[in-house]
């Protein structure tokens, strides 16, 4: 926001580049599912948060949807106290790894960044990695201060970033927390989605057990709607209060000829058999996966990129995104295109699927595009593409993976009377989460359809708020 | 976990019959749904049918046909033995309503996913004629259990050791041209089976459902590896089947999808074989 308060004597830090992240090279990293970013070093750290001009009206902090203490965080660096850092992090972000590594800092906390203006900005996401990491590997567990028990009792529907939050903070408070996860696996897209080399499985699971540690108990294998309703938790087994936590879990396809043929995913299906399934460990593992030579991937989010990735790291030769827009408009991190080039991800931009087309067995073997060019604004505010007749040309592909969005899944809503949702599907919430429906709140990508973690986090945070007052107010 | 409670081999041992506790699963499941198990940690998620739920004492009962590494795997589970994970119940329950006369027509394990509907139907007060098959008589399943909520129950066997010499199907014709009265046919079995009934159906009119089986992994919509073509439409077979208009789907396309991963089953069973051969146990 200003540059008015570097801080006296500080000026000349500013010298000092930001800190490369080492990096397993791309050549060999293609071929294995291991992290990609290694992580600072103690040094690298130290010299990163030496950048940071701890400024009294920092830019930094405005830009996070939680308001990390950064400056805060930062210092603490500064005097090695790294174990402080973590716990000031927690303060309120309780999953600083997991943010860490994939917020979209670039837009975030980085992006307000007083040494952007001039210079590149501080390397917050790192250093908070740095920090969550080495607390991780080193920190001694302490049970954070608990609240007496207050009898009363909550259940958290779905085990994503939403609810993991809100079940920490309201644990703390003193009340009964159950998590019921449709899933065999607590952690939603930061187990199912997000592949290994991104975000590595283990840091998930400790993030888990620690919410488990302090007496959250977990339910895996139950399909809320299915397996038991919101009005059986609320009216038979005594849950004072519900959230919903469920994600944005539906698949979009495309709703061309041929999609439908062997060889064509879903990005959720591939990603979830990868990740969720481990079939890039088969046949370790018995879940399988189809390995593609050629394969196409359709969209350019986070998502796309991480199919893309999985999808070389499996074995294929060629690996395309396809991509309606131009370079500008993907909506993937900017890291993400950048790891995934360095990979060897070709871009097909400006291109739209129009078929598929299939072998005798049922087998994509190529797919029909045509060109297109950007014309006027939608309301978006982004160009619109529009197709240039007679540009179709064919791609030959063995794999197609779409991944061009997510919806909301009706599985609740339609099983919940009295649970208003929009006309998307997503459940209408105040800005605390309260739901139409008296006890019952959401919040996360059921609520603002396909987000980010941390905004995922901020509406567990400010709904485990809204919930505690509901259950002492009762 | 989920306790095996008890344990039945069928059919010369190609079909396993488990009941499991599973509670909650137990309370809520209707005729003609379904569960996800994995049978342990490294394990593939797969479908079953629930053939029977009992909402008080808690277990359901599931029966399965050893047709890869899982299922064998499965069959190698004794009572006392826990399935890692079971998840359900998944799936729309089969309509059931009182049509009049029903023809409730299932072939090899599909007689034990048919025998919960055809029991719904029966209740519901339907006259309920039922075949079932097998490719022979030692592999014919739940004979008596069908025999006991049916008013006709006709068998047939591929080879002529029992019952009616031929198809299933042979049997829906004929009951079907001689009898005008039959709303609705519900039809359960390999998916070649199910194929060949609704041609035998359709210049009768007769509405006929089938169950379809295709691959899964969640069962609750979020993949969309379950996408068949009904009447045109890509539907997801766990949240809006298994239950489809036998007359509207793309059976073609059923079948070329279920041996998508031929190659890699074949190779995880052969595998599987060897090892369990090797090392005489799980
Ligand atoms: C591949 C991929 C990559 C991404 N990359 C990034 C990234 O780099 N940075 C970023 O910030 N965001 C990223 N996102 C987005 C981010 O992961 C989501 O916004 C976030 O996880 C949403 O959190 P949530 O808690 O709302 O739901 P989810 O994480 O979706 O979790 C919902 C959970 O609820 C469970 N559930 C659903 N229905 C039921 C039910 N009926 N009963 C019980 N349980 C149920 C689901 O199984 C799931 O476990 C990515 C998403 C994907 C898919
Ligand atoms: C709704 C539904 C209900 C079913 N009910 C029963 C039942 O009650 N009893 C029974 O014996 N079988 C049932 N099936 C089929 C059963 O799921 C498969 O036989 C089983 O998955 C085979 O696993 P496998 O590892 O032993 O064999 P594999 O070697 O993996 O597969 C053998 C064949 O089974 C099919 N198959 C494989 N994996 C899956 C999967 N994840 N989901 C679905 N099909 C798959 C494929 O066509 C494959 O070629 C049902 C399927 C569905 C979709
Ligand atoms: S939580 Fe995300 S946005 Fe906030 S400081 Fe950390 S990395 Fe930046
Ligand atoms: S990270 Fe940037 S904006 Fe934030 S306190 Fe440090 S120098 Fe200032
Ligand atoms: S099995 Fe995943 S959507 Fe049906």
């Amino acid at each position: 926001m200003n540059a008015k308060d570097p801080g006296p004597g500080k000026q000349k830090k500013e010298r000092l580049p930001r800190q490369p992240m080492p990096e397993q090279p791309p050549r060999e990293r293609i071929k294995n599912f291991r992290e990609v970013p290694l992580g600072y070093t103690v040094e690298q750290a130290m010299a990163e948060a030496s950048r940071c001009l701890r400024c009294k009206k920092p830019g930094c902090v405005p830009g996070c949807p939680v308001e990390v203490d950064i400056p805060g965080f930062i210092s603490l660096i500064c005097e090695g106290k790294f174990f402080e850092a973590a716990a000031k992090i927690r303060e309120t972000n309780s999953l600083p790894a997991v943010c860490g590594r994939v917020c979209p800092q670039e837009d975030q906390c980085e992006k307000g960044c007083v040494l952007g203006k001039k210079w590149e900005p501080v390397a917050i996401g790192r250093l908070e990695r740095f920090v969550a990491d080495y607390d991780r590997t080193y920190g001694r567990f302490e049970m954070p201060a608990m609240d007496p028990p207050t009898g009363k009792r909550v259940a958290v529907v779905g085990s994503g970033p939403a609810g993991l939050t809100l079940a920490g903070d309201l644990i703390k408070k003193g009340h009964e927390v159950t998590i019921f996860e449709a899933l065999h696996e607590p952690g939603g897209v930061l187990i199912y989605g997000i592949p290994e080399f991104r975000l590595p499985k283990e840091i998930v699971n400790a993030e888990v057990n620690y919410l488990k540690r302090l007496g959250v108990r977990i339910e895996t294998d139950v399909v809320v709607g299915k397996t038991v309703t919101v009005d059986e938790l609320l009216e038979e087994e005594g849950y004072h209060a519900v959230f919903l936590g469920v994600g944005a879990g539906l698949p979009v396809f495309m709703n061309i000829p041929g999609e439908n043929l062997c060889g064509i995913y879903s990005a959720n299906e591939y990603l979830t058999r990868s990740n969720l399934m481990k079939a890039y460990l088969f046949p370790e593992y018995d879940t399988p996966i189809a390995v593609g030579k050629n394969v196409v991937v359709l969209g350019a989010g986070n998502v796309a990129m991480d199919a893309a990735r999985t999808a070389l790291r499996l074995g294929a030769e060629t690996v395309r995104i396809v991509y309606r827009r131009s370079r500008q408009e993907m909506p993937a991190r900017a890291e993400e295109i950048h790891h995934a080039e360095e990979e060897g991800i070709i871009f097909e931009l400006l291109t739209n699927p129009v078929r598929f087309i299939g072998d005798e067995r049922g087998w994509v073997k190529a797919m029909e595009c045509v060109r297109m060019e950007l014309g006027e604004p939608d309301s978006s505010g982004r160009r619109r593409p529009i197709p240039i007749p007679g540009s179709e040309f064919i791609l030959e592909t063995d794999m197609a993976i779409v991944a061009i969005g997510t919806m909301a899944n009706p599985l609740i809503p339609s099983t919940t009377p009295g649970l208003e949702t929009n006309r998307w599907g997503y459940i209408v919430t105040d800005e605390t989460g309260r739901t139409s429906k008296e006890g019952v709140w959401a919040g996360g990508d059921i609520v603002t359809g396909a987000a980010t973690v941390i905004l995922a986090m901020g509406a567990g945070r400010k709904a485990a708020k809204a919930i505690h007052e509901y259950l002492m107010s009762k | 976990m989920f306790e095996i409670v008890e344990k039945k081999q069928l059919a010369q041992g190609t079909i396993c019959m488990f009941k499991v506790m599973a509670p909650r699963i137990a309370r809520k499941t209707k005729p003609g749904q379904f569960v996800i198990l994995r049978a342990n940690e490294k394990g593939e998620r797969i479908p079953l049918t629930v053939a029977e739920a009992h909402p008080t004492e808690g277990w359901i009962r599931i029966y399965f046909q050893v047709v890869g590494k899982t299922t064998a795997m499965l069959s190698l589970m004794e009572p006392g033995d826990a399935i890692k994970d079971v998840i359900g119940p998944l799936g729309l329950p089969t309509h059931v309503e009182k049509w009049g006369t029903v023809l409730c027509v299932g072939g090899g394990l599909g007689v034990a996913v048919l025998y919960p509907v055809a029991r719904a139907f029966f209740e519901a007060g339907n006259y309920v004629i039922a075949i079932i098959g097998a490719r022979t008589k030692d592999l014919l399943i739940l004979e008596d259990e069908m025999r006991a909520v049916c008013n006709e129950l006709y068998v047939t066997t591929d080879d002529g050791s029992y019952g009616h010499h031929g198809f299933v199907t042979d049997v829906a014709r004929k009951i079907l041209q001689e009898r005008k009265d039959v709303k609705m046919v519900m039809g359960i079995g390999p998916v070649p089976m199910m194929r060949f009934l609704c041609k035998t159906t359709e210049p009768f009119g007769v509405k006929t459902m089938v169950s379809l089986n295709p691959i899964m992994v969640d069962g609750t919509g979020m993949c969309g590896a379950c996408r068949v073509r009904v009447g045109g439409e890509t539907k997801f077979c766990c949240v809006h089947g298994p239950d489809f208009d036998g007359h509207q789907v793309d059976f073609d396309e059923l079948t070329k999808r279920l041996a998508m991963y031929v190659p890699q089953e074949r190779m995880a069973y052969d595998k599987f074989k060897a090892e369990v051969g090797a090392g005489g146990g799980r």
